[in-house]
């Protein structure tokens, strides 16, 4: 690998990106500024309706936002072939099989036979499915319907995925198995990942970064590193230096949650818990 | 016991049962009535005595259904894909494709003889009015009701309109629009039926089984109207059947409704 630009400018940037819905609509999200590199894998956190998956519809371009820029590789989203996303249900076609199923936005893009062709081998390699190719969904266990949906974004070879709650309805072994591969097959291609979750554990297992965003509106409450050591495997989640980012991270979100009077009770709060410092990713000024 | 067989038995035990309880019921009237309910010896009989007729008069009857049939599908998914695709004329014209349904065939019967004359074609377009409006309705419906996700995947993916029409619109409506298909296959042969009985041609022997029983009526020819009975009776089974199984064979694969053994389990 070469050794990297001393500025790499951001893949990623918002700047004053706001959002309501309808124009005396509450607004949705603040205006954001936000700049992730090329690489990063961030994951968001917040508690719900803090606007989560509505930034990943902004950046995909399935929404307008209504003020403010943000762009992708120099692009607005809308226009650009470097996204890609995968959704909170598989949303797979059932009519399809595994293999129909990966190409299915390659043909959206008349994308030549035989580019098709790898594209969509390579895909299915990575995701562990190249046996079931002919298979069709409703044959497949959600873990493997979840994997056709990976492997049907990954087959775009994006620069950025939007992941939007992916594994949130599988169990946990499952859970845990997809999010290794995800970080293996991260490693390998270096896209730029932007992971919704509820999941703190998993935010940290996977991430080079959190962003935990507060509601009503939403805005960035906190972004911090997650300096673990990559490549991460099972082992890391006993490790002391994970556990304890996982317990800063969840007592920071619940703080938020309690503040924003939509959490747990106050009193169940255990005493002597404050929220540990830490140093946050530092932040380019606002233009 | 073997379930297959079983589900072979089961119904052939009962088609037994219920011939042995015609007879039965036949003989259990006084002898001055049971003409109402002739023996099962004579309506075979029938079948023998009008064999040709009777032959013809299905052959008819069934051409005219299919027709009717057919003209109702085509058009039905021509119109629901225009439907499917602008709001404006599903508001526009939906209350009016009810309408057509809506349409008593009694009354429109003497009309359409003095417009197109009685015989096939007039049949044909009763039958068309009488198993249209499922057909439009369920595909319609169909093609509406995609999963959101998908349709934002395809938005994602910048499909143009007509890609996400064909591609994403129309399988996933396939099963709506077999459902359609099925209702309108039972109605279509009765609609051939009583069309043929209304503003069938009585000429030249291009009359079918409505025009037939009306003859046996009028003829007090009773084992011969049960032998047209079980006729167009046949007719609605066989199509509904054939409807059946070409929605098996576009649809098994993937549609759990469709799928093999999975209603049995």
């Amino acid at each position: 690998m070469q050794a990297p630009h001393p500025v790499p400018p951001p893949l990623i940037q918002l700047r004053a990106l706001a959002k309501r819905f309808g124009p005396d609509g509450p607004p949705v999200l603040a205006p954001l500024d936000l700049d992730i590199r090329a690489g990063e894998f961030v994951s968001i956190l917040g508690p719900s309706g803090c606007g989560k998956s509505t930034l990943l519809r902004l950046l995909s371009g399935l929404a307008e936002p209504s003020s403010g820029t943000l762009s992708v590789g120099g692009h607005a989203p809308g226009g650009s072939d470097d996204l890609a996303y995968v959704f909170q249900d598989p949303t797979l076609l059932p009519w399809l099989n595994v293999s129909a199923n990966v190409e299915t936005l390659l043909r959206l893009r008349h994308t030549p036979a035989a580019e098709l062709a790898r594209r969509r081998d390579a895909a299915l390699e990575l995701v562990g499915l190249a046996t079931r190719a002919r298979a069709y969904p409703r044959q497949l266990s959600g873990g493997q319907k979840m994997r056709v949906s990976l492997a049907r974004a990954l087959a775009l070879e994006p620069r950025v995925l939007l992941l939007d709650e992916p594994f949130g309805a599988l169990d946990e072994m499952t859970r845990d198995r997809l999010g290794e591969e995800l970080l293996a097959i991260h490693a390998r291609q270096r896209w730029t990942a932007l992971f919704v979750t509820h999941s703190v554990a998993e935010a940290v297992f996977l991430s080079t970064r959190v962003i935990i965003l507060a509601a009503q509106p939403g805005r960035i409450a906190h972004d911090l590193a997650i300096d673990l050591p990559y490549p991460r495997n099972h082992d890391i989640r006993r490790d002391p230096a994970y556990l304890r980012l996982v317990a800063e991270v969840s007592a920071r979100l619940r703080a938020l949650d309690i503040e924003s009077g939509m959490g747990i009770l106050p009193m169940i709060q255990p005493r002597g818990m404050g929220v540990p410092p830490m140093i946050p990713t530092p932040q380019p000024p606002a233009p | 016991m073997n379930p297959r067989l079983l589900r072979w038995l089961l119904p052939i035990v009962f088609a037994a049962l219920l011939l042995a309880g015609w007879q039965a019921l036949h003989y259990s009237l006084e002898p001055s009535r049971r003409f109402l309910l002739p023996d099962l010896p004579r309506i075979a009989g029938a079948f023998q005595d009008h064999g040709p007729a009777l032959l013809h008069a299905t052959r008819y009857t069934a051409l005219t259904a299919l027709g009717g049939f057919a003209l109702a599908a085509f058009v039905a998914v021509g119109s629901s894909l225009l439907l499917a695709s602008s709001p404006l004329l599903r508001i526009t014209l939906y209350p009016y494709l009810m309408a057509l349904q809506m349409v008593p065939v009694i009354i429109i019967a003497p009309i359409l003889i003095l417009w197109v004359g009685p015989g096939a074609p007039s049949v044909i377009i009763v039958t068309f009015l009488i198993s249209f409006f499922p057909l439009v309705v369920n595909t319609t419906q169909g093609l509406l009701s995609v999963d959101r996700a998908q349709v934002d995947l395809f938005r994602m993916g910048r499909a143009s309109r007509f890609q996400e029409l064909f591609l994403l619109r129309t399988p996933a409506a396939l099963p709506y629009f077999f459902t359609g298909l099925r209702i309108s296959a039972i109605l279509a042969p009765i609609g051939a039926l009583t069309a043929d009985y209304l503003v069938g041609s009585t000429t030249g022997g291009k009359s079918g089984l409505g025009i037939t029983a009306l003859l046996f009526s009028s003829r007090n020819e009773i084992p011969a109207l049960y032998a047209t009975a079980l006729l167009g009776a046949a007719l609605g089974f066989i199509l509904v059947s054939a409807v059946t199984a070409l929605a098996w064979l576009a649809l098994h694969h993937w549609h759990d409704s469709y799928a093999p053994g999975d209603s049995d389990k």
